[in-house]
């Protein structure tokens, strides 16, 4: 059983005895989930102030900077959003395989390979009205991604091997096959200096949102997180997995087909990731070339583990890391950091969000009678 | 597609060169990790750990003109960060999988962030043996220039198979990794144990950093280690934690790592990124064959979290 299970289990604990319904005891689970993740965030930028105040920076202009770069302008808010999509899509990644207790870390390979999938699709359909190209495009991105995280599920299940570390091997070999085409196969003779495919064509791109400059992604991001909470919510087959997830013997016994539970939300899992790759191609990079691991995938283990794998709370945590690194460019010209200083707070960030887990149920007004 | 005076010999001398030169890192992190995973938990941070003590070991053999000082700060690096990773797994319900994600962020972010100004300067590097004096062959001298941080790696081997056996440490640590039960029974202090095996482990894996940034590739970039710190976590796996069988892993993935540009200087330059993938294609293969979803694998300390 992993923390994550037994923390689900530990806050319905806190819920159901029921004895005084009063406000903390049905929301106290509720507020654990937001107070405590707030308050390791808070504490990672304190720490990261410190940090940068040891380069003789001034912690109050970071924040302000990060403030500013991040939420402070309409023009801001667009970069965030923008940078907001893939993560959305990542983090479902390691999010969807969390209920069934798996710690996948492989989102950056299945965007590549979705992106891979999207562009391929895209140049063979070349001459098809864009609206055929473009689902062709999302389906394929998400049928390349799913097959890739499928395939770490499938190895679990059927010859336990780690997920963790085979998802991660993935990555590696996702960019191999990434640079292996790119400046193979697939290789646009006119990319010269950044080895690159064939563009899919102005036509095909996805655009963006009317008003705005952030780019239809992001909708397909909140469409999947959301599809993502219902399905694991709502539906029987969530449910199921959830049991999985709480208790593998359990569900056996009950009859639950849990190798097919794995391949399913594996599939799925890969799928969004694979999303992102096809939403990087079709709506920022226009063809496929090694700019596209840009670390996405990374940041979305960060976002699904800052959420608590809940697909919902991925949404605002998404905009939240998106902005952190939308500020990125800001404290780069304006402070003079360098731009792994985002990476650094991503790692703080974790760190502390990781520490925090020990509170859960430990905070005495928040726990009610017992 | 014969280069030179020994032709496609090239190939095989190359690979065993690589057996020698690109092994010492795989070797290192492998041993620390043994140390650690044999203590009942698992460091996958110990990537970041590689990519810090490659960043730390030059930056110091730079300020201080000694390269050895360098592999010092490297391997002090690595423990402070096992002992980060120790410190946060000792808390209640913390997962040692997750905090080892975390951290293989956090050490490849700060060094990044720390390593800017060092991408530009030149540091003294690690001096080589010349084992090949004998031979008139330039390839195969090449191959045989080893250095000693790989000596000393290849002798840490039967060492710590050995310490792991007898040693009253060694059976302090496998006693924490099979029952941490038996070991609090016993009076002894589960986390403090850890702590120290953790902190050991990350020692050695800050070497095996400082031999990337110090003699090969002998340079520090942010493309240095890609992915070779969880392939030496992966490796100890298929060792079946055993620092013997870590050896020879290691040597083998050495060997397959050297592959693409040994096949690239010899003009076969189409697969080069493929082969390039070549360790980390052999460690998964490695993995679906020797794991079984029936049983857990045969060596494995009880207490770890990743293999039950």
């Amino acid at each position: 059983m992993t923390s994550e299970a037994a923390d689900s289990a530990e806050a319905v604990g806190t819920v159901a005895p029921a004895a005084d319904p009063g406000f903390l005891q049905r929301h106290g689970g509720t507020i654990e989930y937001v107070l405590i993740p707030g308050a390791a965030l808070a504490g990672a930028l304190v720490v990261f102030g410190i940090f940068v105040m040891l380069f003789g920076k001034n912690p109050l202009d970071l924040y302000f900077y990060m403030y500013y770069g991040a939420f402070g302008t309409w023009f801001s808010w667009q970069n965030t959003l923008t940078r907001a999509a893939p993560l959305i899509l990542t983090a479902l990644c390691t999010a969807l395989p969390a209920q069934l207790g798996m710690v996948i870390i492989g989102g950056e390979g299945a965007l590549l390979i979705g992106a891979l999938s999207a562009t391929s699709a895209a140049l063979l359909l070349q001459g098809m009205p864009p609206l055929v190209v473009q689902i062709a495009m999302v389906v394929a991105g998400v049928i390349g991604g799913g097959l890739w995280i499928m395939l770490a599920g499938a190895l679990r299940q059927y010859r336990g091997v780690n997920e963790t570390i085979s998802s991660l091997l993935l990555v590696y070999i996702a960019l191999a096959i990434l640079n292996h085409l790119v400046e193979g196969m697939m290789r646009d003779p006119a990319s010269l200096n950044k080895p690159s495919t064939r563009e899919i064509g102005a036509a095909n791109m996805i655009g963006s949102i009317p008003g705005t400059d952030v780019h239809w992604g992001l909708v397909f991001g909140l469409i999947a997180a959301i599809a993502a909470y219902i399905l694991i919510y709502h539906t029987v087959f969530g449910f199921a997995a959830r049991v999985a997830g709480g208790n593998i013997r359990a569900a056996k016994i009950v009859g639950l087909g849990v190798s097919k539970l794995i391949l399913s939300i594996c599939f799925l899992a890969g799928g969004a990731a694979g999303l992102a790759g096809m939403v990087e191609v079709a709506a920022v990079q226009g063809r496929t070339n090694a700019n596209l691991a840009a670390g996405y995938g990374f940041t979305g283990i960060l976002v699904a583990f800052l959420a608590r794998q809940n697909p919902l709370a991925i949404i605002p945590v998404a905009i939240l890391l998106g902005g952190i690194s939308a500020s990125g460019g800001l404290l780069q010209r304006r402070l003079g950091l360098p731009d792994a200083s985002v990476l650094v707070l991503q790692g703080i960030i974790f760190v502390f969000v990781l520490a925090s887990d020990a509170l859960y149920g430990r905070i005495g007004f928040l726990k009610g009678k017992s | 597609m014969a280069d030179g005076s020994i032709g496609l010999w090239t190939v095989p001398l190359a690979v065993l060169g690589g057996a020698i030169r690109v092994s010492t890192p795989f070797l290192f992190v492998s041993l620390g990790e043994c140390i650690t995973e044999r203590s009942g938990r698992i460091n996958l941070g110990l990537e970041g750990t590689l990519v810090m003590g490659a960043m730390s070991a030059y930056g110091i053999s730079y300020l201080s003109g000694s390269p050895w000082l360098g592999v010092l700060a490297a391997g002090i690096t690595g423990a402070l960060l096992g002992a980060l990773h120790a410190g946060i797994c000792s808390l209640p319900r913390v997962n040692d999988v997750a905090v080892g994600i975390a951290l293989m962020l956090f050490g490849t972010g700060l060094a990044f962030y720390l390593g800017k100004p060092l991408i530009e300067p030149t540091a003294p590097r690690l001096p080589a043996i010349d084992f090949g004096w004998w031979s008139d062959i330039p390839q195969l001298r090449a191959a045989l220039r080893v250095n000693v941080l790989f000596l000393i790696g290849v002798a840490l081997a039967p060492i710590l198979y050995w310490a792991f056996r007898t040693t009253r440490w060694g059976l302090l640590i496998r006693t924490a990794g099979e029952s941490s039960d038996a070991a609090r029974a016993m009076g002894h202090s589960v986390l403090l144990i850890r702590l120290r095996a953790t902190m050991v482990g990350g020692f050695l894996a800050g070497i095996g950093g400082s031999f990337l940034s110090l003699f090969y590739p002998g340079s520090w970039n942010e493309g240095l280690s890609s992915g070779q710190g969880i392939t030496a976590v992966a490796l100890v796996i298929f060792a079946r934690w055993d620092p013997l069988l870590c050896l020879w892993a290691s040597l083998a993935f050495g060997g397959a790592a050297a592959l693409g540009p040994a096949l690239q200087s010899v003009g076969v330059t189409s697969g080069y990124h493929l082969f390039n993938a070549a360790p980390y294609i052999l460690t998964l293969a490695i993995m679906i064959i020797t794991c079984s979803p029936k049983r857990t694998l045969t060596g494995a300390p009880a207490e770890l979290s990743i293999t039950r």
